[in-house]
């Protein structure tokens, strides 16, 4: 019994090695690969548009991780990858829309819409507060109040 | 009465906004490519592969660029307008096979008619790069100066054709 346990941790040993051996990085390049996950990270996948191209199993995703891979190793930086995919894609292919004239209102719409509430929120507070009018204490309720704050408060349920 | 009108004014708005929102495709990302030269190719023809189709060749023409795979389902939709459009001979179209295997692409055009003048084989999708292509089928209307006056995305429709393309190639060989 005690045998056979022993075999089967080993078997079981022997099984974790070889899951280890396979998950190895496949890349002969590790930091052309490394580039690869952090480029690809900020760029979509245009077949399933919320997926990004290094998560997406995608068709066109792998050619064009193999496409940057290929660029990277012919010594092009991400820019010039950047620039060549965007020529192509247009700048739907960037996960971070760039800042132009187009997406002005995506950038700064919800500044704007803060600046412009807070506008409201101010001219409404001074709306009401010139709403509310002071009004001075009557010579009657001032006695009125005297009255009742001079009254003993034992006597008064007595 | 009157602090009911700005909000429902607001809400109008943005209700419009949305509804056009919606009435939008997410799938048709607007190409980078539209009135920039066609990118340079040169493949082997799909029925001759010692042959070669670039598309320097067609200078002098407008014509239709269309991307197509045999594994492509929307294409299968889309081959009787091409079929249609090739029988009336309005715009000669050439294909693109993308990412196809020869004997399959053939065999495809074999069962369903083959409306191309002439298919290029881009067997690892390198030039459907060039092009942009995420998605086939995918048509490009080019014209005699080897711009990329149009592209469609998605099948070609009748409508598409009479109310876009047409007019634009009866506009271009002007």
């Amino acid at each position: 019994m005690k045998r056979q346990l022993a075999y089967l941790l080993l078997l079981c040993a022997l099984a974790v090695t070889v899951v280890a051996q396979t998950a190895q990085p496949l890349a002969e390049d590790p930091e052309v690969e490394n580039r690869l996950q952090e480029l690809s990270k900020e760029l979509r996948c245009l077949v399933c548009q919320n997926e990004t191209l290094a998560d997406s199993r995608a068709g066109l995703a792998e050619d064009l991780r193999k496409e940057i891979r290929e660029q990277m190793k012919a010594g092009k930086s991400d820019k010039e990858i950047i620039t060549f995919l965007t020529a192509r894609y247009g700048d739907f292919v960037l996960y971070r829309p760039r800042v132009t004239p187009v997406t002005y209102l995506l950038w700064f719409g919800p500044f704007v819409l803060l600046a412009v509430g807070l506008v409201v929120l101010y001219r409404q507070l001074k709306q009401r507060r010139a709403l509310i009018t002071q009004t001075p204490l009557s010579p009657r309720d001032r006695r009125q109040i005297e009255e009742l704050l001079d009254t003993p408060t034992g006597k008064e349920s007595a | 009465m009157s602090r009911f009108v700005l909000p429902l004014v607001i809400f109008v708005v943005l209700v419009v906004f949305l509804a056009i929102g919606l009435g939008h495709d997410p799938h048709e990302v607007p190409s980078p490519l539209i009135n920039k030269p066609a990118p340079a190719f040169q493949l082997p023809q799909l029925h001759e592969p010692t042959k070669t189709f670039s598309a320097q060749e067609m200078k002098g023409k407008v014509w239709l660029l269309n991307v197509w795979a045999s594994w492509c389902i929307s294409c299968r939709e889309e081959h009787p307008v091409l079929l249609e459009l090739a029988r009336a001979g309005a715009v000669p179209i050439y294909g693109l096979n993308y990412k196809d295997k020869r004997e399959d692409a053939i065999e495809w055009l074999d069962d369903l008619g083959n409306p191309y003048l002439l298919s290029a084989a881009d067997v690892d999708g390198r030039v459907g790069i060039d092009y942009g292509v995420y998605g086939a089928p995918e048509t490009y209307l080019i014209d005699r100066d080897g711009v990329i006056r149009y592209k469609h995305i998605g099948p070609l429709t009748p409508d598409v054709l009479q109310g876009k393309i047409l007019p634009l190639v009866k506009d271009l060989e002007k």
